[in-house]
């Protein structure tokens, strides 16, 4: 039998399950995910920084994990919560197994927990701090420590990232899309041919490049590109997937971490501004949303997640905390430009509040579940964003169009 | 106007009334004056209330265009009616009687359907959006075929245009059976097309249900991975919802290529699916194919997401988009979203080859299968344990009870192991288990199964855990964790009192002693991220039950279903359960549903108050009896499934209402019933019980031959022959002592050429009232649900009918029936006078529950529910037997286009999959209809072969003398022909098939012969007359094999000379009706 592990929540609820991944204890927001795949981006999402997330699919790790599906350099979440952690995995893609990956990079994981019973008591009660331990096995104390656990309100996580993950310089990006995201034809996924019945599968592919070489490779040194538009991203915490996307379509990427300044970005002279998806509260980060207000007008500007909340902070917006958040990939938007549904993948547990909104941001995209903002645009300046992930990493490719349009909007400036 | 799609066969069964029921359900509530058009009187959709106007008519355009004419629909919406919907409707429009009546098609467009079905437009079609097909092309003869082989190579794939369920559609690994298999791929094919393809064996399967709105919003709802690969029909595959080994990147490349798909196809709105195959190391994806429609899969979606497809797809069709719909379970978010799941569904086919022992076993891309059970569990393993004993083949889980053949005398050699592995059949999920006790590694066995490595892993983990229990010392001394663990790993009750050596009760008395038990998680679309108002629920062993609280002051009865279709239990009983459900809601209880059959309407999320998606065990039963305290549970419609059940119910204290456990058991025990008939003053056949070998021979030379030879407590029966002599006798025996699973085996005296009675009766314990006597076409020792019959009986005088009733009347009486009952009575002439034999009671729904409420209007099942809850039939107003205006015909479908070679000759051991139902004023025209709706097309010219038995030579030559002067011209075999000739009737002889050529073979392959006409002699694929009736199956020549459905065919042909044939719904028939029965009420009542 494997180590015993538990979960406790401030209200005083107490899980006990098996532990996986490593060994230990870590406090956080403890929230869940409905996707139904994509455990390896969610897990390296940046957002997820100071959350134990619990995925609602209960069978994970059936496919491994591999170098590429990874949105930034390591695991960044406090703690996984599963209902049932698969023994061995199988993929032709996988290059290591999920509890192995997670002990590498010290996250600690749960599993075999009744999984929906916490999911109904967060939606019913709302998002709460809690502890998940495999040195402490007593209900009482983790209880304690989980009332005792920051949480994410009024918190600057993106200062913690950075320090801890976002490189302070600056640093160019060149690495494109997976080809799977795109219905390529055969020849570039690799070999075609028959299979014969009795053909070996392999259980443990082999793969001559390890987890490491492929999760460093992005920041490549850049080629030119003479007329490419250049892009600046501001990293709060941006999943690689997003810069991914910008590369794809031509676009020159420079990425500046969350904190720099609005002088330090023009500086760079960009086409344009890209504001990433990072994690906890948008409110704290006053020095982002001065940056913000330093470019409007001054350069396009795109946002996704967090840097959709920015922005609308940045002109005067409020934001407010969801009781237990949007995290999955079968959120459906509502472009009301278009009148077209996009299926999203969102992560956020904050939102940009209708009430709030000043004049000059007009809603472009809606929640069709609880109606709440999924996307504005500025009328007077090229500055638009959306509170879902475009860049889907996990989650469905339906709104990869806002790229292009980031791409049309800069040159048409 | 919807088109349904007709009987029950392989590949095509309840989910369309499923479909189609829902989809009467979404337009009624829309205000829409709904027609619609099926064959099947078994469906809930073709209940009167259903939709406006319902024609249960047959399925051909000329038949559709009549009704078009009367009711003059504005749309025609097809893509509800599985294939045979699509195809009727094509050939309307080809016909062109929807441009001349001005029908729209909704839906999907003709153009969009053909571009979905026919191989090469679609394939350019992927082409264009960047997507690979399978590398093959269509072909119309045998040398375009050979030129297509040259650069695709082999194997190959040889698949029909335009089939059912991929009828004959097989793999060629050389050339000789590729040649072959193209022959017989052409002449399946309605447009006599097949496609020649390069051979994906082995790879990955999976499906994608995706709907599209009009406005292109386009929503996956559900993806499926086949545990077996391809090569597998999908309908014979295990599969698993959602897919399970496909990280995002590959999950969303699948999900970007089916919308692609369905944008590029142009399916307007509703729901498609779509096929595709992945390579296992490249990830090369392939895509299969796609249905523009609603299909098996989308009815496996719907069940296994909560997502209700086809309610969905009908409103897509009159102009709904997506997000104007709201999703009924969590009531605040809209239909347009993608369904996301907390559990893990595992679907498992179940096959028949029991019933045609010449049939090749062996899975391939042709189905064969003749239902399936789905399961629910919070893991791979739970699921896979829960389906495989929801199929009801006497398994508990993966092993460990009393079919496990390891650690038996019996147990299989590792070279036996093996070739069950390489070669896809039924058991193959047992012989991997096998392999793994056996020390296979995994590697081994997916080597030779293909089977991904992770569903073989899971498998493991049950072995694993197997192991593990068995080292214990004893139930007792295993731990509590353990325990736990087993149960989440899904190990019955059973499986672990056959491990531990127990009664299956102490597992559950030890189980529940230690507070290990079940609980109940909800369906919602939205894995609890949404609060849900979901009536649909399903056991796992968590910490949290959802089962909601009783509302006070309203009681809740149980009612089991069928769990998975089989021959002989299928869609009939559905329908009886449905009935139930929506009585006992009109009575203001609450209705629980438990049934495992994915297809079915029992198993839609509206149906019952409560659904429990659960096998059909007494474990997962009183499971569900602890949490809802029912005050009632019925067994009596579900067909056999339930009523195994009963015995060991009642015992744990199940409520079991209606007809008492010991009824039941009274009519089916011999000596007790044997007892009643004769105090009632009844005749029965000479009978005997035997429990071994010799006292069978005992009893049969006592009882005198022919005899009737057949195991107690089947259904359909099975392994049940009848024997003219001792040889014959020996060698029956055997097979049914094995079927019988150590119950007694039933000898009766077979009554040659006597007719066949049913009756169907409700009985209160009071009274009893008749609901309807339909007289068989063919001769008694042809299994009533294999026959065809008609009601109002057409050929028995009065004084028997009267008899027959009386006789039911006595019988339901002194059982003390409360609910149905079936009787099956022969009568026979004896000294030129005809005696009524009781040949058998059956305290229960039977098969012709639905049948005879479409012939009467009288829903019977409604009243039976209301008296088993307690309501007498006086206060529900239903105290005469309806006696119908129109002759109803009902006959029945075969599978045996599924299964070449076998001998489609009818006997007591019942084969039918499904059945249709021809209604008219006259007998003549009404079994005109059945034979169109079942597909039998009776010529106007050519030949006619003939050949009968000795028995029949007398009858034969009046009805060759008919076909003669009809214009057809006969031919025979010398003894046959010599026979006719002698009568001075006109005939060619043929030669034997032995005797050379031209026999009647060549005749049927060259497409001469219209109609055989065989009585058997003997039986079997071996004997040269089975040779004749497999090879008719194979040419499509329609083949009688009974004398008096030839007369009936000859009768039917003869009017169809002077008449047509019209139609009528069922509305205006029960319209006409209504002041009849206000009629009968004023004679007197008929009691015994």
């Amino acid at each position: 039998m494997p180590l015993a592990a538990k979960l406790a929540l401030e209200d005083g609820s107490v899980y006990e399950g098996y532990s996986f991944g490593a060994a230990g204890e870590t406090d956080g927001e403890v929230c869940f995910n409905t996707s139904m795949t994509g455990y390896q981006e969610i897990l390296t999402d940046p957002s997820y920084k100071g959350q134990i997330v619990a995925m609602t699919y209960p069978e994970i790790g059936n496919y491994g994990v591999n170098g590429q599906d990874v949105e930034s350099g390591k695991p960044q979440l406090a703690g996984f919560i599963v209902r049932e952690l698969s023994r061995r995995y199988s993929n032709y893609r996988a290059q290591g197994d999920l509890h192995s990956y997670l002990q590498k990079y010290c996250v600690p994981g749960l599993s075999g927990i009744d999984t929906r019973a916490l999911v109904r008591r967060l939606r019913i009660r709302g998002a709460m701090k809690g502890v998940l331990s495999t040195t402490d096995l007593d209900g009482d104390s983790l209880v304690r420590k989980a009332r005792g656990s920051p949480g994410l309100v009024g918190r600057d996580l993106v200062r913690e990232l950075v320090r801890e993950v976002v490189p302070e310089a600056s640093r160019d990006w060149c690495e494109k899309l997976n080809p799977l995201t795109k219905l390529a034809p055969a020849t570039t996924l690799g070999a075609t041919g028959i299979l014969p019945i009795s053909g070996a599968t392999g259980i443990l592919p082999v793969r001559s490049t390890t987890l490491e070489a492929t999760a460093k490779s992005p920041h490549a040194p850049r080629e030119g590109a003479a007329k490419a538009p250049h892009v600046v991203a501001l990293d709060y915490g941006m999943k690689w997937n997003i810069a991914r996307h910008l590369a794809d379509r031509g676009c020159r990427v420079t990425i500046l971490p969350g904190t720099a300044t609005s002088d330090q970005v023009l500086a760079q002279n960009p086409d344009g501004v890209f504001l990433s998806n990072g994690p906890g509260d948008p409110e704290p980060l006053d020095y982002a949303q001065d940056t913000i207000r330093g470019l409007l007008g001054k350069k396009p500007i795109f946002g996704i997640c967090l840097g959709h909340q920015l922005l609308g902070l940045a002109c005067g917006a409020k934001t407010f905390k969801l009781k237990f958040g949007h995290r999955g990939a079968n959120q459906p938007v509502l472009n009301k430009l278009t009148g077209h549904v996009e299926i999203t993948c969102q992560n956020h547990g904050f939102a940009v509040d209708p009430e709030s909104l000043p004049a000059e941001l007009e809603v472009t995209h809606v929640n069709l579940n609880d109606d709440t903002i999924e996307g504005f645009r500025h009328k007077r300046v090229p500055a638009f964003s959306v509170q879902y992930h475009p860049e889907a990493s996990a989650g469905p490719h339906d709104s990869h169009y806002l790229f292009r349009e980031f791409v049309e909007l800069m040159a048409k400036a | 106007m919807l088109i349904g799609s007709g009987p029950i066969v392989i590949g095509q069964a309840c989910e369309f009334d499923y479909s189609g029921t829902q989809a009467c359900k979404a337009l009624r509530e829309e205000g829409y004056e709904i027609v619609l058009i099926n064959s099947n009187p078994a469906t809930i959709m073709t209940d009167p209330k259903m939709a406006h106007r319902t024609y249960i008519e047959p399925l051909t355009w000329e038949i559709a265009a009549k009704v078009i004419e009367k009711e003059r629909p504005d749309a025609l919406l097809p893509t509800l009616g599985g294939q045979t919907g699509l195809n009727l409707a094509m050939d309307l429009w080809r016909h062109g009687v929807l441009d001349q009546y001005g029908v729209e098609m909704i839906g999907a467009k003709p153009e969009v359907i053909a571009k979905a079905e026919e191989r090469d437009q679609f394939k350019a079609a992927m082409e264009r959006i960047g997507l690979e097909c399978c590398r093959g092309q269509t072909v119309k003869s045998i040398d375009e075929a050979r030129q297509v082989l040259s650069w695709i190579g082999l194997p190959a794939v040889v698949r029909p245009s335009f089939t059912l369920g991929g009828t004959g559609s097989s793999i060629a690994y050389n050339k000789e059976g590729f040649d072959n298999l193209v022959r017989r791929g052409l002449d399946f094919s309605p447009v006599g097309q097949v496609l020649i393809e390069e051979a994906i064996i082995g790879w990955k399967e999976y499906e994608m249900e995706v709907m599209r709105d009009r406005d292109d919003n386009v929503v996956i709802i559900c993806s499926i991975e086949n545990f077996d690969p391809m090569g597998v029909h999908t309908g014979d595959s295990i599969t698993v919802a959602p897919a399970q080994t496909l990280s995002d990147k590959e999950y969303q490349r699948m999900r970007d290529a089916s919308l692609a798909a369905i944008r590029e196809i142009g399916v307007e709105t509703g729901g498609s699916n779509i096929q595709f195959a992945v390579h296992p190391q490249t990830g090369r994806m392939i895509v299969i194919e796609m249905n523009p429609r609603v299909s098996r899969s989308s009815a496996l979606a719907s069940k296994a997401t909560g997502f209700p497809i086809a309610k969905i797809a009908a409103k897509l069709a009159v102009g709904y988009l997506l997000y104007e719909l709201p999703n009924d379970i969590t009531k605040e978010t809209k239909a347009c979203f993608e369904p996301t799941i907390d559990y893990v569904v595992t679907k498992v086919p179940r096959f028949a080859f029991e019933k045609f022992p010449d049939a090749d076993p062996t899975l391939t891309t042709q189905m064969k299968s003749v239902g399936e059970t789905m399961a629910i569990g919070r893991t791979f393993k739970e699921s896979l344990q829960k389906a495989l004993r929801g199929l009801e083949i006497g398994c508990f889980g993966l092993g460990s009870d009393s079919k496990d053949l390891w650690g038996t005398a019996e147990q299989p050699s590792d070279d036996e192991i093996r070739s069950k592995l390489s070669v896809p059949n039924a058991e193959r999920p047992f012989y991997i288990r096998y392999a793994l006790k056996a020390g296979f590694t995994l590697q081994e066995i997916h080597e030779l199964t293909a089977i991904d490595p992770w569903f073989l892993d899971n498998m493991a983990e049950i072995v694993d855990m197997e192991e593990e229990l068995r080292r214990q010392p004893s139930l007792s001394a295993l731990s509590d964790a353990m325990l736990r663990k087993a149960k989440q790993f899904g190990f019955s009750d059973r499986q672990l009192s056959h491990i531990f050596s127990v009664n299956e009760f102490s597992v559950r008395e030890e189980r529940k002693r230690r507070g290990i038990t079940a609980t109940f998680k909800a369906v919602d679309t939205c894995a609890a991220e949404f609060e849900a108002y979901t009536p649909y629920y399903y056991s796992t062993y968590e910490a949290e039950d959802e089962t909601p609280a009783k509302i006070p002051g309203k009681e809740r009865i149980v009612i089991l279903g069928g769990g998975p279709n089989r021959i002989g239990q299928g869609i009939e009983f559905d329908y009886c359960c449905c009935h139930a459900s929506f009585a006992l809601r009109e009575m203001g209880i609450q209705s629980v549903m438990v049934n495992s059959n994915p297809e079915t309407v029992s198993t839609d999320y509206d149906t019952s108050d409560l659904l429990f998606f659960e096998p059909l065990t007494t474990e997962d039963v009183l499971n569900i009896c602890d949490r809802i305290e029912p005050i009632g549970v019925i067994v009596q419609f579900g067909g056999q499934t339930p009523l195994n059940l009963a015995r060991a119910l009642a015992t744990q204290g199940a409520p079991i209402i209606g007809t008492s456990v010991d009824t039941i058991e009274a009519a089916e025990d011999r000596e007790k019933f044997q007892q009643l008939v004769e105090q009632l003053g009844l005749r029965q056949p000479p009978n005997g019980i035997a429990r071994t070998m010799q006292q069978a021979r005992a009893e049969a030379a006592k009882v005198g031959f022919p005899v009737l030879v057949r195991p107690s407590y089947v259904l359909g029966g099975r392994a049940m022959e009848i024997c003219y002599d001792q040889s014959q006798l020996e060698r029956f025996l055997g097979e049914a002592f094995a079927a019988s699973q150590g119950q007694p085996v039933l000898i009766d005296r077979f009554l040659e050429d006597a007719t066949e009675v049913d009756v169907d009766a409700v009985c209160d314990g009071q009274s009893v009232v008749i609901a309807g006597i339909m007289e068989h076409i063919e001769e008694a020792g042809v299994h009533s649900g294999d026959s065809a019959c008609v009601i109002p009986p057409y050929s028995l005088p009065g004084p028997v009918v009267q008899e027959i009733r009386e006789a039911t009347h006595a019988l339901a009486l002194k059982l003390g029936v409360k609910g149905l009952m079936n009787v099956q009575m022969a009568v026979k002439r004896e000294n030129d006078r005809p005696v009524v034999y009781i040949l058998e009671v059956n305290p229960r729904a039977s098969r012709t529950v639905p049948f005879v409420s479409k012939a009467t209007g009288v829903s019977v099942a409604n009243i039976a529910t209301k008296v088993m809850a307690g309501l007498s039939l006086a206060e529900l107003g239903f105290t005469q037997e309806p006696l119908p205006l129109d002759v109803s015909i009902k006959e029945s479908v075969f599978p045996f286009n599924k299964f070449t070679g076998v001998d489609t000759a009818l006997g007591p051991e019942m084969r039918s999959t499904g059945e249709v139902m021809g209604i008219s004023e006259r007998f003549s025209i009404a079994f005109a209809k059945s034979q169109v709706a079942a597909g039998v097309v009776l010529p106007t010219s050519g030949h006619i072969f003939l050949s009968v038995s000795d028995r029949a030579k007398q009858q034969v030559v009046d009805l060759a003398r008919r076909l003669v002067e009809l214009g057809l011209e006969l031919m025979a075999t010398q003894g046959t022909a010599l026979a006719l000739a002698a009568a001075g009737v006109p005939i060619a002889s043929l030669k034997k098939i032995q005797e050379g050529h031209p026999n009647i073979i060549d005749y049927l392959i060259d497409g001469r012969v219209k109609l055989i006409i065989n009585t058997p002699r003997g039986k079997g694929a071996r004997t040269d007359e089975g040779k004749i009736r497999a090879a008719a199956v194979i040419y499509g020549v329609p083949c009688i094999t009974t004398i008096q459905a030839a007369q009936a065919a000859v009768k039917a042909m003869e009017a169809l000379r002077t008449e047509e044939m019209t139609v009528q719904s069922l509305q205006e028939r029960f319209a006409r009706l209504a002041p009849a029965l206000v009629q009968e009420t004023a004679r007197p009542s008929v009691t015994p």
